[in-house]
């Protein structure tokens, strides 16, 4: 096998040193019955041009040369190219957890840098190592608030990401919480005056931009939830509207996650991509997941280490504040090479740009006849399409002219069968958004 | 050698205890301290939280390892160390003066006889070694 | 101090480099966007001004695209990784990680793929997942698999998660999960979100698990074992049979931790001795990268009686054999990620399991399990081993007999860095004190691990001449022994401008 340096005959010679004839002598612990005696059934190798070219036949199958206007959790922004190479360095992606810090400054510091990247655009004021998505950090935000708390009843908004929604009950459905579910269907952001939070309330769940592309008044919900010692976890699943929108920390958020893919990381059908986590100072023996702080050796160099590591399973175990280990390191990196890249004022450029651009192809779509803005609340690149026919038909009629453009909101909420979730960010040219206006014309 | 004072009582969970009155203030040993290393920080319960003896009421970490404390006595708490939260290394540099944990109302001040002496602790901590 | 032992490695030049932050200069520039080409409006006409920023995300870096990557370089030269030399860190399979599945997985038509972009314009990636689910069902031989929790420990709560849901729609949930003394951290951890108590299950004094403890604690209020084979000492559980019987007889199930999996692939399956639920580490055993802590991907493999219960969607072949995806799973335990998983790695994955083929794979396991036992034979004069025998993929070490001159595990792992190594697993087995866990992996040659047991060597020789010089190891790296007390007591999580930067700022502003 190409990956195994050793030849047959240098494997046969280190066996016999060790005192053994045959490789099958070493197997002997497992029991006899139970040994395979079938060859698996996957066949025989595949050679590396023979792997690319069936990798390229089946990628080829997939519709990446469509004109996309979908977001919905998954962005497509320009991905600057000194991002690949750095990553490919080996010292980066070959590497493991930092357990040893001394071999590993290079990681723990890039982290470290992250974590204050992400403090910065959040807002807030200590972020964690990395999630594995928006949507389970969502979720690990849940379980910390009811451990902040003590308390188990959460107020969610329905217009956070539906499969965030969905990871939320996979975590929370053996522990005895209650989500209470408010609809915003009708409404676009979160209506207050439906909210009913209580003195057993542990935190009230919003997304902003939320999953219509509206930007919720973050301020007022936060006062709501904490009149009442309440927490206000804030979900970001478009994570560049953070160069342009208002931090969920100036707002009062006490936690807030994001989905971190906008920040350089390829759409790849869903994953990997890296979750965002960032809270209050206070709570940081709360955090769930790897931390790094800074430290300085016996000569008084200063170095990176891991921190506070009593929270995490391979100390605490039964009693630790997640079961998380591997996290998505390598993805916090490229997030990291992407806002070093794009910098203070790139960041808010591509923001700025994704602002201008979603707002004009939202108007010139209004103008079409039968079409209009399902909600009148402000956002910021994603928007719903109120059409004149089921959105899913609409949708479908686009895929044959190569666009795809956007999500039936059908999907998840039933009642919606006339609204389309469209997304315009940086890389949509002026001549894409007209053409996705025309087509829609019919 | 770990230190060891006569006019305390102690528990086989290495927490020291000196009554005073109807209250109790409770700390770790010098024995446990050493034992654990470097402590960074020590959980302590709220003003007002009621425990039975045996339960526990917070932890002593160090950088790889975590400890729960147990409460000798039972009682509610009356006061607590919150210097500790700035300052954990108290608890190794001084376990039986600044680095006391609580102090707590006794809910049944019989239990005290239960506790073990000086000399019984020591030769606790004797035998445990040897195991 | 004598270095001239040391073969693998001289010391080299290190660039300084401060945070990006202190790099950072104003003006500076790393970016190329296109200009806008719509027309251009004011903001503030677009959104009320109070949802917009107002801070100028003060103190984030500006920086040149030079700037850029020689930061990243230089510090990527004070790490260490799988291509620098071998990683023997036990329990985490740090085997070469092929170049053709980075190529693979940066293929435009997967890497640029909308996780909605309808099924029949996405079946080439649906292909990739249906393809993968079916080689790991038969890697396990089990019924179904899922590929859709991102990492070993999210694989670990889904299954518990399965078996909950299963056992509580026979009426009752239970209420333990037992778990063996050696197992990994993330085990009860797992167990405890689904609302779990944990019970520790002994080892017997080969290291396996105690038959006659597992017998009296197994009840009809137990609803798993969590088990790994081989266990964290590198032993197969030669009981396993036995096990598994203990545990079905009272109707629970026997979930399978499959992160040492490395040491069975093509040798034996899980499904065959008893296992009901398992998952694979595809960054462990199928060699998609570490990453330096992620991602990695978690999927589980279940029997047929679990089946109903898996994560939805799921992928399957509808009539036409086109693939499509199905929602409708009335008895799934709902979804645990967004989206379809870490599909880039399972993609690296596939390419490897399809580059070793049925051989490959068989070839892979034998030569991991060869090297971890020349390794063991070549050290045990030197170093304690307290489950002696034969092992499967990993051994492990004690430091019982360098204690005798003052050195802990910790010591000795340091001082292997200064001989270009990077150090084994110490944190566990808990139940062995002084731990060194070495994972070789398949993918070493015969001169990497011979220098390897050399420094292991000649480390414990310097044990035996001069303590001193290992207590205050490593001497070769940018920085040594780091302070973790201070880090913990007074933690500084993130770069803070000094008060004078802000200062400079405003005055050059």
């Amino acid at each position: 096998m190409r990956y195994i340096p050793n030849s047959p005959d240098e494997r046969r010679s280190m066996l016999e040193s060790i005192g053994y004839e045959r490789i099958e002598q070493l197997f002997e612990q497992i029991p006899e019955n139970v040994r395979s005696t079938e060859p698996l059934g996957i066949g025989p190798p595949v050679s590396e041009p023979d792997l690319l070219a069936y990798f390229r036949e089946l990628a080829s199958t997939n519709a990446t040369d469509f004109q996309s206007f979908l977001g919905a959790g998954a962005y497509s922004h320009h991905i600057p190219v000194v991002i690949d190479p750095l990553i490919s360095r080996s010292e980066f992606f070959t590497a493991y957890t930092p357990y040893q810090p001394e071999l590993s400054q290079g990681t723990l510091q890039y982290i470290f840098e992250f974590q204050t990247m992400i403090c910065q655009l959040t807002g807030m004021e200590v972020a964690n190592a990395s999630m594995y998505d928006g949507s389970t950090a969502l979720s690990e935000a849940v379980l910390m608030a009811s451990r902040v708390t003590r308390r188990n009843k959460f107020i969610i908004a329905d217009s956070v990401h539906p499969q965030y929604r969905e990871v939320v009950d996979a975590y929370t459905h053996n522990l005895g919480f209650e989500i209470d579910l408010v609809r915003c269907g009708q409404t676009g952001p979160l209506d207050l005056n439906s909210v009913r939070a209580g003195k057993d309330t542990a935190a009230i769940i919003v997304q902003s931009p939320n999953f219509f592309g509206c930007v919720e008044d973050l301020k007022a919900i936060a006062d709501a939830a904490h009149e009442q010692g309440a927490l206000l976890i804030v979900a970001v699943a478009e994570a560049m509207s953070f160069g342009a929108l208002r931090s969920p920390g100036a707002c009062g958020a006490d936690i807030v996650v994001a989905e971190g893919q906008s920040f350089g990381i390829p759409l790849s059908y869903g994953g990997p991509y890296v979750g965002l986590f960032a809270t209050l100072e206070k709570y940081i023996r709360q955090i769930p997941g790897r931390l790094v702080g800074e430290t300085r050796d016996s000569n008084g160099r200063r170095g990176y280490v891991l921190t506070l590591s009593t929270r995490e399973q391979h100390i605490r175990r039964e009693k630790a504040t997640s079961n998380i280990c591997t996290n998505q390191g390598l993805f916090a990196l490229m997030a990291t090479i992407y806002l070093a890249t794009m910098g203070r004022r790139g960041v808010q450029e591509v923001a700025r740009q994704n602002l201008q651009k979603a707002h004009y192809a939202a108007e010139e779509i209004a103008k079409l006849d039968g079409f209009g803005l399902k909600f009148a609340a402000p956002f910021f690149n994603e928007f719903v399409v109120r059409t004149p026919e089921r959105a899913s038909e609409v949708a479908r009629r686009l895929l044959d002219k190569k666009i795809l453009g956007g999500i039936a909101l059908e999907t998840y909420y039933p009642e919606l069968k006339d609204s389309l979730l469209v997304c315009v960010t940086e890389v949509a040219k002026r001549e894409a958004i007209d053409r996705l206006v025309s087509a829609l014309a019919g | 050698m770990a230190n060891t004072p006569e006019e305390l009582s102690y528990t086989k969970d290495h927490e020291w205890v000196r009554t005073k009155g109807e209250q109790a203030t409770v700390g770790i040993t010098d024995h446990a301290q050493q034992q654990l290393g470097d402590v960074v920080y020590v959980e302590l319960p709220k003003v007002g939280d009621k425990f039975e003896s045996g339960e526990p009421f917070g932890s002593v970490e160090s950088v790889k390892a975590v400890s729960e404390i147990y409460m000798p006595l039972s009682g509610t708490v009356v006061e607590v160390n919150s210097t500790l939260n700035d300052a954990p290394e108290k608890v190794n540099e001084d376990p039986y003066g600044d680095g006391w944990m609580v102090v707590v109302q006794l809910g049944n001040a019989s239990e005290v006889d239960a506790l073990l002496t000086a000399a019984e602790y020591e030769d606790y901590i004797k035998e445990e070694a040897s195991e | 101090m004598d270095n001239s032992r040391i073969k693998k490695v001289s010391t080299h030049i290190v660039q300084n480099e401060g945070l990006l932050f202190e790099e950072s200069r104003p003006g500076r520039v790393g970016y190329s966007i296109s200009p806008l080409d719509v027309p251009e409006r004011k903001d503030e006409d677009l959104i009320d001004a109070k949802f917009l920023r107002d801070d100028d995300l003060e103190g984030m870096p500006e920086l040149s695209e030079v700037d850029v990557i020689r930061h990243f370089t230089r510090i990527s030269t004070w790490n260490y990784g799988v291509d620098t030399g071998m990683y023997p860190l036990g329990s985490c399979t740090m085997k070469y990680n092929p170049r053709l599945n980075e190529k693979l997985a940066r293929i435009e038509g997967f890497a640029g793929l909308h996780p909605l972009t309808p099924a029949p314009h996405a079946q080439g990636a649906l292909r990739v997942i249906y393809r993968l689910e079916e080689c790991l069902a038969k890697i396990t031989g089990l019924a179904a698999v899922t590929l859709q929790p991102a990492a070993g420990a999210q694989g670990e709560f889904t299954g518990i998660r399965m078996i909950r849901a299963c056992l509580s729609e026979r009426g009752n949930p239970r209420k333990r999960v037992l778990i063996p003394d050696s197992a990994h951290g993330t085990n009860p951890a797992s167990a405890i979100i689904c609302g779990y108590d944990v019970e520790t299950v002994p080892s017997n004094s080969e290291g396996g698990t105690d038959l006659e403890a597992l017998r009296a604690m197994m009840s009809e209020d137990v609803a798993a074992l969590m088990l790994t084979n081989p266990n964290t000492l590198g032993k197969f559980e030669k009981n396993i049979e036995e096990v598994c019987r203990i545990v079905h007889d009272k109707g629970g199930f026997v979930y399978m931790d499959g992160a040492n999996m490395n040491a069975l692939v093509g040798v034996t399956r899980p499904g065959d001795f008893g296992i009901d639920v398992m998952h694979m580490n595809l960054h462990k055993t199928f060699s998609t990268p570490h990453g330096g802590g992620g991602p990695g991907a978690g999927p589980v493999a279940v029997t047929p009686t679990l089946e109903p219960y898996l994560p939805f969607p799921r992928v399957f072949k509808a009539e036409r054999g086109d693939l499509d995806l199905d929602f409708d799973r009335p008895k799934s335990v709902g979804r645990v990620r967004a989206y379809m998983g870490n599909f880039g790695v399972l993609v690296r994955a596939l390419g490897y399991i399809l580059t070793h083929g049925d051989p490959g794979l068989k070839e892979a396991t034998q030569t991991a399990v060869l090297n971890a036992n020349y390794i063991m034979e070549n050290l045990k004069d030197v170093y304690d081993i307290p489950y002696p025998g034969p092992v499967m993929h990993e051994v492990v070490f004690s430091d019982k007999r360098q204690m005798k001159y003052g050195v802990k595990n910790a010591d000795i792992a340091k001082r292997l860095i200064d001989y270009g190594f990077y150090p084994p697993t110490m944190s566990f087995p808990l139940i062995v004190p002084g731990a060194l866990m070495v994972e070789p992996t398949e993918t070493e040659s015969r001169e990497e691990l011979d220098l390897f047991i050399d420094a292991m060597k000649s480390i414990s020789e310097e044990a035996s001449e001069d303590a001193e010089i290992l207590k205050h190891a490593p001497y070769s790296t940018k920085v040594g022994r780091l302070d973790e007390v201070t880090a913990a007591r007074k933690p500084v999580l993130r770069w803070r401008p000094k008060s004078g930067d802000d200062k400079q700022r405003a005055e050059t502003a």
